[in-house]
Parts: C-alpha cells; sequence; structure tokens
C-alpha cells in the first residue's frame, strides 16, 4: 500500500463536497482553549546531513560491551546472517499483523512453520503463533489455568525469574488470583515438598521455570505429579530458548502448558526488546490458549492453503469470555525464530551442547579463584550462581575491561547478597573466558 | 421455512427447549431457529457429568463458523447425561436440534421451574416478533 499524501487541491475539493469552509472547521468540537495557536519553542530544523551527525553522537554515548557474562533472561547468541536477509525483505519488515490475514498466505505459512517448530521443541501438540515476551506469556498461562479450572491460587517458585513474578502477580491482581511463593532447596531447585504441602483444590497453577533464574535444571519428574495429584495445571517456563536444543521437553514430561523467552533464536538482545513469547499447551486448552493460530488446509480447488483459524477464541468474537485480550503476535521476531531454527536444523543440540560446555569451564574457573563458591549443587544449563567476597567490585573490574559482568542476586534475593548470576552461551571462547577469569582474580 | 417448535416442552427466551421425560430430569437443547443463526456449528464444549446448574445459567458453549455462544440451563439441577456424538458430529444440532442434536439431560432440582418458561405457541410468537422486526 502506497502513502500519497493529499494536494492542496484534493483538500479543497474534499472540503467543497462535504460543504466545510476550511480544515480548521473539523476541530470545533475542541474548545478554543485547547487549541494550539503557535508551536512551542523548538530548534530551527536540521539538514538531512546534520541530523545525521545529531544521532550519531547521540547514539556515541552507548558503551556496548566487547563481551558478556550475563543472561538473566536476556543471552547474547550468535545469530546467522540469513536471518537478516529474510526479515529484512520489506514485506516482511515493514508490515503490520494481517487483518485480512487470508490475503496474506506468505507470512501465515511462516507463522504456521513457526508454530511446528515450536510444537515440535517444547513437545506439545499445538503452539501459538507468538505472544509478546516470557513474562508476559508465563502470565497469560496462568491466566488460562485461573479461568479454565475456575480456581483462583497459583502457586509460583521463587526460583523463576523475579521480573517475570511481578508480571504473573500484575495479571493475577487484575484477575482476583492468589499467589503463595514456593521456596527453593540449598541445591537450588524448587522445594517439591513445600509445594506438595502448599497445593490444594483451590490451586489453578503449578507455574516453575527450567533451567530457572539460578541457571538450574528443575526435575519435572518430581514436580509433575505433586501439581496434577489436585487437578492444577502444570505450567513450565525458560528464559533461554535454546535450551529447547539439548534438554527432555517440558511437554513430553507432563507440562500443561510450556511457554518462555524466545529471544535466544535469532533474535538480538536488542535493549530489552522486543522479544518472542512462546505459548504451547495441550490439545485439550486448544480452545482456550491465547494468540493467533495459523491453521493449515484447502482452497475449494483442493489447493493447499492457510488461516488464522479457532478465531472464535479470540476477544474480538468471544469478548469478555475469552482468556485473553491479545490480539497480535511478534510475527517479525517470530519470523527470526523461524529463519534460525530452519538454518541450524538439528545443529540447535550442538549450540545447546556448547553453551554447557562453556559455562562448565567458566564455572570451573571462576569457582577456583580464592573467596569463589559455587552456590547450588543440581546441574545447570548456560548459567549458574557463584558466590564471592566482594561482587561489586569484580564487576567493575569486568566493566572497566569492556565485560558486561554478572547478575547480582542480592536486590532480588537479599539471602544471597554475595552471589552472582553467570552465563556462558557460544559466543564465548575459551580465551575470552580464560581473560575474564584473571580479570576476576586480580580484582580486589 | 424453519422446524415447527414442538408442543411436548417448554422453551427459554434464549432459544432453549427443555423436555421433560417424566422421571425427574429434562433433556435440553436449542431450538431449530437458533440453529439457524447460529450457521454451521463447528464445536460443542459439554459439561462434566455432575456438574450442578442454576436456572438460565450457562451449561453449555457452542462454536459455530462466525461466533461462540453460552447456552444456559432451562432448569437448575446436575448434569447427569451429555450427548457425546457431539463431540464428532455438532452438525446434528444443524440437522436435528429437536432431536439427535439434544444436548444435556438435567436432573431438576425443583420441576416448577418449567411453569416460568413458554410454551411452544408462545415461543413461536416471540421468534415471529423478532423476524417482523428486520432482525
Amino acid at each position: 500500500m502506497d502513502y500519497t499524501p493529499h494536494t492542496p487541491d484534493d483538500i479543497k475539493i474534499m472540503l467543497q463536497t462535504i460543504g466545510v469552509p476550511s480544515l480548521d472547521d473539523l476541530f470545533t468540537d475542541i474548545p478554543d482553549a485547547y487549541r494550539l495557536k503557535d508551536l512551542p519553542d523548538l530548534p530551527a530544523p536540521l539538514s538531512e546531513q546534520e541530523g545525521w551527525q545529531h544521532m550519531v553522537s547521540l547514539s556515541a554515548q552507548n558503551t556496548s560491551p566487547v563481551m558478556t557474562l550475563m543472561g538473566a533472561g536476556a543471552y547474547h547468541h550468535y545469530i546467522p546472517a540469513v536471518v537478516g536477509h529474510i526479515v529484512g525483505r520489506s514485506e516482511f519488515y515493514t508490515a503490520y499483523t494481517p487483518y485480512q490475514a487470508e490475503i496474506s498466505q506468505g507470512i501465515l505459512q511462516a507463522i504456521y512453520e513457526y508454530q511446528t517448530m515450536i510444537a515440535r521443541l517444547t513437545g506439545m501438540p499445538v503452539a501459538n503463533a507468538s505472544m509478546y515476551d516470557g513474562a508476559s506469556a508465563m502470565a497469560e498461562g496462568v491466566v488460562l489455568a485461573g479461568k479454565t479450572l475456575n480456581r483462583d491460587r497459583i502457586l509460583i517458585g521463587r526460583s523463576v525469574h523475579p521480573e517475570y513474578r511481578r508480571v504473573v502477580a500484575t495479571y493475577c491482581a487484575a484477575n482476583g488470583y492468589n499467589i503463595v511463593e514456593i521456596p527453593y532447596t540449598s541445591s537450588g531447585r524448587l522445594d517439591t515438598a513445600v509445594l506438595a504441602q502448599t497445593i490444594d483444590n483451590q490451586t489453578a497453577a503449578v507455574c516453575i521455570q527450567s533451567p530457572n533464574f539460578f541457571g538450574i535444571i528443575e526435575d519435572l519428574r518430581e514436580i509433575e505429579p505433586v501439581a496434577h495429584a489436585t487437578g492444577a495445571l502444570l505450567i513450565a517456563g525458560f528464559t533461554d530458548a535454546t535450551a529447547l536444543g539439548l534438554l527432555k521437553p517440558a511437554g513430553v514430561l507432563g507440562a500443561d502448558i510450556v511457554c518462555g523467552e524466545g529471544q535466544s533464536f535469532g533474535n538480538p538482545l536488542n535493549f530489552g526488546g522486543p522479544y518472542l513469547g512462546i505459548f504451547a499447551a495441550t490439545e485439550k486448552l486448544l480452545r482456550k490458549i491465547p494468540g493467533r493460530l495459523s491453521g493449515m488446509t484447502v482452497d475449494q480447488d483442493g489447493k493447499r492453503g492457510f488461516v488464522l483459524t479457532l478465531q472464535a477464541r479470540e476477544q474480538h468474537i468471544r469478548r469478555e469470555k475469552a482468556t485473553s485480550n491479545i490480539c497480535t503476535n511478534e510475527a517479525l521476531c517470530a519470523l527470526a525464530a523461524s529463519v534460525y531454527l530452519v538454518s541450524l536444523g538439528k545443529n540447535l543440540r550442538k549450540i545447546a551442547e556448547l553453551n554447557v560446555h562453556k559455562a562448565r569451564y567458566l564455572k570451573e574457573k571462576l569457582s577456583s579463584l580464592v573467596g569463589w563458591e559455587v552456590s547450588f549443587t543440581a546441574p545447570v544449563y548456560n548459567e549458574f550462581v557463584l558466590s564471592c567476597p566482594a561482587p561489586e567490585k569484580v564487576n567493575a573490574a569486568w566493566r572497566e575491561a569492556g565485560i558486561a559482568g554478572g547478575y547480582a542476586l542480592g536486590k532480588d534475593y537479599p539471602e544471597r547478597k554475595n552471589d552472582l548470576l553467570l552465563c556462558a552461551t557460544e559466543m564465548l571462547s575459551r580465551m575470552d573466558i580464560d581473560h575474564a577469569v584473571t580479570i576476576a582474580a586480580e580484582a580486589r | 421455512m424453519g422446524k415447527p417448535n414442538p408442543d411436548d416442552r417448554r422453551y427459554t427466551k434464549e432459544h432453549e427447549w427443555a423436555l421433560d421425560n417424566g422421571d425427574g430430569t429434562v433433556t435440553m437443547g436449542i431450538t431449530d431457529y437458533a440453529q439457524h443463526l447460529l450457521t454451521d456449528i463447528v464445536y460443542v464444549e459439554l459439561p462434566d457429568i455432575g456438574k450442578k446448574v442454576k436456572q438460565m445459567e450457562p451449561v453449555t458453549v457452542i462454536e459455530s463458523v462466525k461466533s461462540v455462544s453460552d447456552i444456559f440451563s432451562p432448569v437448575s439441577g446436575e448434569v447427569v447425561a451429555v450427548n457425546e456424538t457431539l463431540q464428532d458430529k455438532p452438525e446434528l444440532i444443524n440437522e436435528d436440534a429437536f432431536g439427535e442434536g439434544w444436548i444435556v439431560r438435567i436432573a431438576m432440582a425443583d420441576p416448577a421451574e418449567l411453569n416460568l418458561l413458554m410454551d411452544a405457541a408462545t415461543y413461536t410468537s416471540l421468534t415471529e416478533a423478532v423476524k417482523d422486526a428486520g432482525h
């Protein structure tokens, strides 16, 4: 669709047609006191060249680290060049989410492929076209559980990402749900004993994250039976989607909803967004899940085509009875994720293995430094928690060297003031890690 | 021209019918007029057996190609049977709304509630009035 502004002649003809003397007369409903007479004092206009130089100098105030040891919900992974080539095509890059959806067969097919890959990776029969981000995907899962079971109690692990818990709390407050946090044990895993004591017949959902915020892989085999014993739904979240390339899918282990952050699939860190909410569920919940669903079918000539299906779930039809009022998705980010997954194929597993090995190496090297200790015993993916005598000093030393350091746990977990959450992805070479460790060793 | 509304049952203003089975239960469904308005029905969300319902509260949900509609229970009581065939053939409601397209059987808490509902003649004139009003 082209943008063609009106000429003064066009405007004159339109005004004549509707019998209005001038454009100003179209705004008579706005009281005179509120109308802007003059523009406020703005600087003089810049030429394109001056404007460009102004923006360049502003962006120079940003610093980009040469490497990062931070995860905590957003991860630095390699993005193959082909992702940018596909995503940058103007048909995808400039398009808004399709409303006359069936005319956009290309994007519907892309979404269908995305849903298929996510369903396979999560071990679930159904995945939607995506949500805004991991946190809101988890919150929507919680609301789905509450509305489907007509229960108002939510149990959430304290080892779930603190910001995810805050977003869940916002959605729960709006819906009148009570949240109870389940603690973690010294191993770093969810305390299943406390979970079993706390869960009751009013519990709609048990909400966990694996790998959890401490990087630890939860044992869903212990958690699932407890959740399902009272009929509650098990919601399994994640923050680094590459873990899906290696770990047993939560869907296979009995989760009712698998949701999380897809940024690790082909999307840059983007200063915190846009990100990609992944949402998958069981067949039983199909008619309750939020968001768009792309479906494959045949047209009247028997040719394959794609549609947005099961739209009667959505709020433009179901209105206040819909599970959610989301009526969009992160199409471009989902497309980037799809191209990432397609270009890697089964090598996603190798990427995940690299993450495990790098993290193990970083963990061993740092924990061998004087005063540094491993905080938790349970197995991890690409993040882990270490305690050290002066986490602020170490992070400052790293920052000096252009390294984004670890995430200090103290502000979210006051009982863990000396702990750093550290991450190593395939982006770190052995030399990078050795270099970071040297700086940490010398930090006083 | 739709099917006539049978005289042997009672009707709600939300277009449900209730047939007294004579054993303390009623069978319920939606009228032929309702199925015609909904157009092709693609899914029926059947309630669990044992579910307690109140008169004119939603007991099931019917999804057609153009809408999702709550269906209201004509009486208070407990669900004792559901028409499982509708899981695979929801279109039975379109084809035979008063017969094979029955939806739920309910054990009545208070049979007197049936008197609050309309008879066939009253319901028929209600739907005709709506038609005349150009809906």
